[in-house]
């Protein structure tokens, strides 16, 4: 942990200090600690109620921190809309139950926010939009609408919609947790491409053996704090904490 | 041991089939079938021997330039008919373009001008006005035709729907000129004010009262608490009563020199009401969209305007089509109590036409014509919101 924070913090391209967050009288975050270099696959596991989601919405501002600083790429996040725009424009999130727009084609999906926020043209967007479908493996199904598409397919046209900003730090909420057993691997391969071409990503899951061979560090969140971190080889082999060894034992039997 | 598809027992399909599970499936049935199916018989002949034979529809045909367009002067009714021409051409346009929805009102647009330019021939309105509508119902027809053919852009067209309503307005109440002499709105009745009422109240109402809706979700108190008062002082108001304010109280409040036209304020008056109801059933579909929409087009970089234009409103709306068109329906319907305030719209004509001393106790044929004008409005409303709901359905959960 020492070494983490000594790194200088210019380098980082995620910078949270104490961070706070209470939900009415709910005390989820604690105060914390987390700064991921560019390039950095940090994977945040733990408890359901741990505050590992609510971490990572507030990153982008889908949550307020109440207390404590978070700065990614040098803009700070305070209420200052433009600085939420800013940072909401270099951060692309992938959610656990999708959530498409459902009422648009797969290929719609996509190129909407380059439409709307970037001002692209259509043409541009969706030509952008057909090359990601097809680094994510579907551009057969364009033209689809989301309740058209299984699951594993919405999830990859949904990280394909993130994409689509060209964001520098991709947030994965949970992406595998409400899929079927047998898509769950498309989607973790479309995420392992990822993190191969040095983006930045932050994934909360539990899906060990992905973290095990991509993770360059591993999070164990417990009661809105951290209290382990690591490379993956130290967290499985030798944990330090007596939480995250019975955590660890719980899931991966 | 394979699976094989065979056809269902010829006892189980069919028409045989289906009236002796559905009608004959007992002795109880079968006598209950019997029984009602007689009713039914003697009814329909009862009624058929009254339409056919007894009913003077000389109320109808000698009356029907009123029942059309009240007292709207019989020299100047080609304006009458050119704005519907105008619409046809739109309707007609739109129906190729848009499909679904339009094409169900162009085809009863159509249909109904065709039907009264049948009735026309043997009316006061004469032939003139019946190969007027004639013409426009082909006219509607060239047009989706037209459209089919060759493509033709959406936006102007809509575009030229926003500028046909003024245009329509101003060809009806006139500029004053001598080729177009202004006619006071107090003329204007019958179907025409029915239909005028009706649309200016539904064109209206929508956009109104989906800023209203949206407002009653702001993050802002001051439009959020606004919105909040006007929908729940509207819906805690009956429509007769905001009827006679716009009619009685309005002017008090205005100074002496503006004077509303009777007709704009019955209009408002229709609008405003509307709007607050129109306002609580977006508001059940704003309700509907899952949070992760929003979240997910926040991720996104979308401020809240384009969340709400692209992400929510387009779900919403869709979601409450049944309601809305249930909504404008009874509005349509609700036109009728403007005859309180003095205006002569379809029911208030008919009123009107049975105190004539030659048509004394026609009340049953002139109700009845009536019924059936707003039930084929009503109805073709109702079916166009099937097919708007089928064509916006498409891939959707």
């Amino acid at each position: 942990m020492t070494d983490q924070a000594a790194l200088p913090v210019a380098e980082d391209i995620i910078v949270c200090r104490d961070v706070h967050k209470w939900f009415g009288h709910l005390h989820v975050l604690r105060g914390i600690d987390l700064s991921v270099r560019p390039g950095e696959v940090v994977v945040i596991f733990g408890a359901s109620g741990s505050g590992k989601s609510t971490f990572i919405r507030t990153i982008n501002r889908l949550e307020e921190h109440q207390r404590g600083t978070i700065v990614v790429d040098g803009i700070e996040l305070t209420n200052d809309i433009r600085n939420i725009a800013a940072i909401r424009s270099e951060i692309g999130m992938v959610f656990q139950s999708f959530n498409l727009f459902p009422h648009l084609t797969a290929l719609q999906n996509i190129s909407l926010a380059p439409m709307r926020v970037r001002r692209w043209s259509r043409e541009r967007a969706e030509e952008a939009g057909m090359q990601l479908l097809k680094r994510v493996g579907i551009p057969e199904q364009a033209h689809k609408y989301p309740a058209q598409l299984s699951g594993g397919q919405q999830q990859r046209v949904a990280i394909a919609r993130a994409l689509a900003m060209q964001p520098k730090i991709m947030l994965f909420d949970e992406p595998t947790s409400a899929l079927d057993p047998e898509m769950i691997s498309e989607v973790l391969d479309v995420m392992r491409e990822l993190a191969g071409t040095g983006m930045t990503m932050l994934c909360v899951t539990h899906e060990m053996g992905f973290a095990r061979a991509v993770a360059n560090r591993m999070v164990y969140f417990d009661e809105g704090v951290i209290i382990e971190e690591g490379p993956p080889k130290q967290i499985f082999e030798a944990p330090t904490h007596d939480r995250t060894k019975r955590f660890l034992s719980q899931i991966l039997h | 041991m394979t699976a094989q598809t065979l056809p269902p027992p010829r006892s189980s399909i069919g028409p045989a089939a289906w009236m002796r599970d559905n009608l004959f499936s007992g002795w109880l049935n079968s006598l209950l079938t019997v029984v009602v199916g007689g009713l039914l018989l003697l009814v329909l002949v009862q009624v058929a021997g009254w339409a056919l034979t007894e009913a003077r529809w000389g109320v109808v045909t000698s009356n029907l330039r009123l029942f059309l367009i009240g007292q709207y002067p019989a020299d100047q009714a080609w304006r009458v008919w050119l704005s519907l021409a105008i619409i046809s051409t739109l309707s007609g346009l739109s129906a190729g373009i848009f499909g679904a929805a339009t094409r169900t009102l162009g085809a009863s647009l159509a249909a109904g001008q065709v039907l009264i330019a049948v009735l026309g021939v043997a009316s006061d309105v004469g032939w003139v006005a019946s190969a007027a509508l004639l013409l426009n119902a082909a006219l509607l027809a060239g047009a989706f035709v037209v459209s089919l053919r060759w493509r033709i852009p959406r936006r102007p067209l809509v575009i030229l729907w926003v500028v046909s309503l003024p245009v329509s307005f101003f060809l009806l109440s006139g500029l004053g000129t001598e080729a177009v002499p202004t006619v006071g709105t107090g003329l204007w009745g019958g179907l025409l004010l029915t239909f005028l009422l009706a649309i200016v109240g539904i064109v209206l109402s929508f956009p109104f009262g989906v800023l209203l809706a949206l407002g009653r979700r702001s993050a802002l108190p001051a439009v959020r608490i606004l919105s909040t008062v006007y929908i729940e002082v509207i819906r805690g108001v009956p429509l007769i009563t905001i009827l006679f304010m716009a009619d009685i109280m309005l002017p008090l409040f205005l100074p002496g020199e503006v004077r509303l036209d009777r007709v704009l304020r019955a209009m408002g008056g229709i609008t405003l009401f509307s709007a607050a109801y129109v306002a609580e059933n977006v508001r059940g579909g704003l309700q509907s969209i899952p949070s992760g929409q929003g979240e997910a087009a926040s991720a996104l970089g979308l401020n809240t305007f384009q969340t709400n234009i692209f992400i929510v409103l387009p779900q919403a709306l869709r979601a409450v089509i049944p309601a809305n068109v249930g909504l404008f329906i009874s509005l349509l319907k609700d036109t009728t109590l403007v005859v309180i305030i003095g205006l002569l719209e379809l029911l208030g004509i008919g009123r009107a036409v049975l105190a004539q001393s030659e048509w004394f106790g026609a009340q049953l044929e002139v109700y009845v014509f009536v019924a059936a004008v707003f039930f084929v409005m009503c109805y073709a409303m109702s079916q166009a919101s099937y097919r708007l709901e089928t064509a916006m359905g498409v891939g959707t959960r």
